[in-house]
């Protein structure tokens, strides 16, 4: 783990102040949205452990984040509440035996193929719930109640009110930051950065690699769980799209954005793609061209893989004087 | 009979799809670029059918007319934006390219707007052919499957016999080595693009009638693509051919005899056979 520039150091912590203080100032809107962007953090988070940290470039994570959200509908009575304390570890493993068996195949390509193979799974898994009756077909599943938190009578905390899952949600957004943060800090973190920098030079030290890559892209597929999980009870509902390559890629993109292999990058990946595309379709700016947003979109990306080619978070970085790093050109 | 219907089809399929992943797997291969807004210039082609079409009043006229179009757009997109992308990690390519389809589809919006449209089959392919009492092929179907079959045939003969093809292919094999020799690298590299863009577009130009023209055209058909690249192995263009046969006739037999899993079924082959053979079917030549 590198360390944070201060500069960053110092912006990261005004965001998160400002995050934690924002239900008291904010609309309901701007609550849920936020809430929204968190779960995005979180589940861009999860694939820079595998994209940024081992080298392994999924386009199919939305996999576990769709499958996840599926459990949870599929698991959970129609009418009447179901307990967090069993469906969240019910979820997240089911999450994990699927990462398990997907990566035990998937690892044994690498490079573009890989890319094409992650995607491949997820593919299969979107047309599985799409075209067959298991998960109510395209239309999706609605979650009728939230699942709740409640330990016998005692119930801190209400799930479907917006304010209490926003402080949830990012609860959990800092931790998974603090614990992907520990993991790559450990020497299982360690030796995905060496696989990432010469995996040649990894196996001959002696490493399973192997089972390191499948560790990461197990655990990756899990926190994802996690934030399809949150997503699924933010909406209160589950369709195919979660399931979508262009889901796998708006997440990707999120991380490209923000800048790789840094966590913080991903969160600011996040932050800066919903919030940029919100800006875009603001009727009260943009008027007619409001509804344009895509075209603006697309340009704002284009425009950041032409100018910024290090992302957002590295733009931060030089902004605090630090000398720009050398591209990771390949 | 009924079956042979379905493998007509699926053939046709099959040899369209192999239309947009030769040049898929051109630029993938010879350029090193994942080009994912392939899928959208496989759409541009079908919007420029249905609208040349309806300005000439002929598929005949609107087809040339529409290979130049995309040739421009090819060159263009190339020169501005893709070449910058050469020695750039492929994850910069995918998120480039992921704004351009961005822009294609709004650009598509503004200037045609949202609904379906439908291209019409010129009256001298519009018939059928009898094969029992109740059952007949369309003679269109049966063109696309033809021009696709002469267009592979023309491109295994440009890159196999010609001196560009052989300059492609050496650029293919080593950059660098074939530019010391004196070979226009950044000019094979812009025919090549423009020429992949043309390929797709051409593929949405005469599959127009049949498949109708729609938003999100693209998207639907780009992922088989990269799919059949994959599977052929990627750069291979004989590959790319037996992949999309595959593929295609797969997909539609898939439809008939299992409906629920046809989706399934493309991408479960995929993987059987990537993992298999990792690095695809046939290696790049």
């Amino acid at each position: 783990m590198q360390p944070i520039p201060k500069i960053t150091g110092l912006f990261l912590f005004l965001g998160l102040a400002t995050l934690a203080l924002f239900p008291f100032a904010g609309s309901t809107f701007y609550i849920q949205l936020l809430t929204k962007i968190m779960i995005m953090a979180i589940f861009a988070m999860s694939l820079d452990l595998i994209v940024g940290y081992t080298g392994l470039v999924s386009l199919g994570h939305s996999a576990f984040f769709g499958f996840a959200g599926y459990v949870l509908a599929l698991s959970a009575p129609r009418f009447d509440t179901v307990s967090l304390w069993w469906t969240l570890p019910a979820c997240l493993a089911a999450t994990g035996i699927l990462a398990v068996a997907i990566g035990a195949l998937v690892l044994r390509t690498s490079g573009i193929y890989f890319i094409m193979v992650t995607l491949a799974f997820a593919q299969m898994l979107y047309y599985l719930f799409h075209d067959t009756k298991l998960g109510g077909g395209s239309d999706g599943i609605y979650l009728n109640a939230r699942p709740s938190l409640a330990i016998g009578a005692f119930n801190p905390v209400d799930l479907g009110n917006k304010v209490h899952f926003y402080y949830v949600v990012l609860a959990l957004m800092v931790a998974v930051y603090f614990l992907l943060r520990r993991v790559l800090a450990s020497p299982f973190g360690r030796v995905l950065a060496g696989i990432k920098a010469n995996e040649s030079r990894v196996r001959a030290l002696g490493f399973q690699v192997f089972n390191y890559k499948l560790g990461a892209f197990v655990l990756a597929g899990v926190l994802g769980g996690l934030a399809g999980y949150l997503s699924a009870c933010q909406f209160g509902f589950v369709n195919p799209e979660i399931l979508s390559w262009h889901y796998s890629g708006v997440v990707l993109m999120m991380l490209i954005l923000g800048g790789m292999g840094r966590l913080y990058g991903a969160v600011i990946g996040a932050f800066a793609f919903v919030l940029v595309q919100e800006f875009f379709s603001y009727q009260d700016i943009f008027g007619e061209y409001a509804k344009r947003w895509q075209l603006a979109m697309g340009s704002f990306i284009v425009l950041v893989v032409l100018l910024l080619p290090q992302g957002l978070a590295d733009l931060l970085e030089r902004v605090g004087g630090k000398p720009a790093r050398e591209p990771r050109d390949g | 009979m009924e079956y042979l219907i379905q493998v007509l089809n699926g053939i046709q399929y099959g040899l369209l799809l192999f239309l947009l992943a030769s040049g898929l797997t051109l630029i993938f291969g010879i350029m090193g670029v994942i080009n994912l807004a392939h899928g959208a210039f496989y759409m541009v082609g079908a919007y420029l059918a249905y609208w040349l079409a309806k300005m000439t009043g002929s598929l005949w006229l609107a087809l040339p007319l529409g290979v130049v179009i995309a040739l421009a757009i090819g060159v263009l997109l190339e020169s501005a934006l893709i070449r910058r992308l050469y020695q750039r990690d492929h994850l910069y390519q995918v998120l480039l390219t992921f704004g351009l389809i961005l822009i294609f589809e709004e650009l598509r919006s503004i200037l045609f707007g949202n609904d379906v449209h439908g291209v019409p089959i010129p009256p001298a392919l519009n018939f059928s052919i009898p094969l029992t009492e109740t059952l007949s092929y369309p003679v269109y179907r049966l063109f696309i499957s033809g021009v696709c079959l002469v267009i592979a045939a023309a491109l295994y003969f440009v890159i196999q016999k010609t001196r560009i093809g052989m300059m492609v292919r050496a650029g293919n094999s080593n950059r660098e080595m074939a530019q010391v020799l004196g070979v226009n690298i950044p000019l094979i590299y812009t025919l090549v693009f423009a020429f992949g863009v043309a390929l797709a577009a051409f593929a949405g130009m005469i599959a127009a009638p049949v498949s109708s023209v729609f938003p999100g055209m693209g998207n639907q058909i780009l992922i088989i693509c990269f799919v059949v690249v994959v599977i052929g192995g990627i750069g291979s263009i004989h590959g790319a051919m037996i992949a999309a046969l595959l593929i295609g006739i797969a997909d539609t037999l898939g439809k008939v005899l299992l409906p629920e899993y046809s989706g399934v079924a493309v991408y479960l082959l995929m993987a059987a056979i990537l993992i298999w053979r990792p690095q695809g079917l046939f290696q790049a030549t």
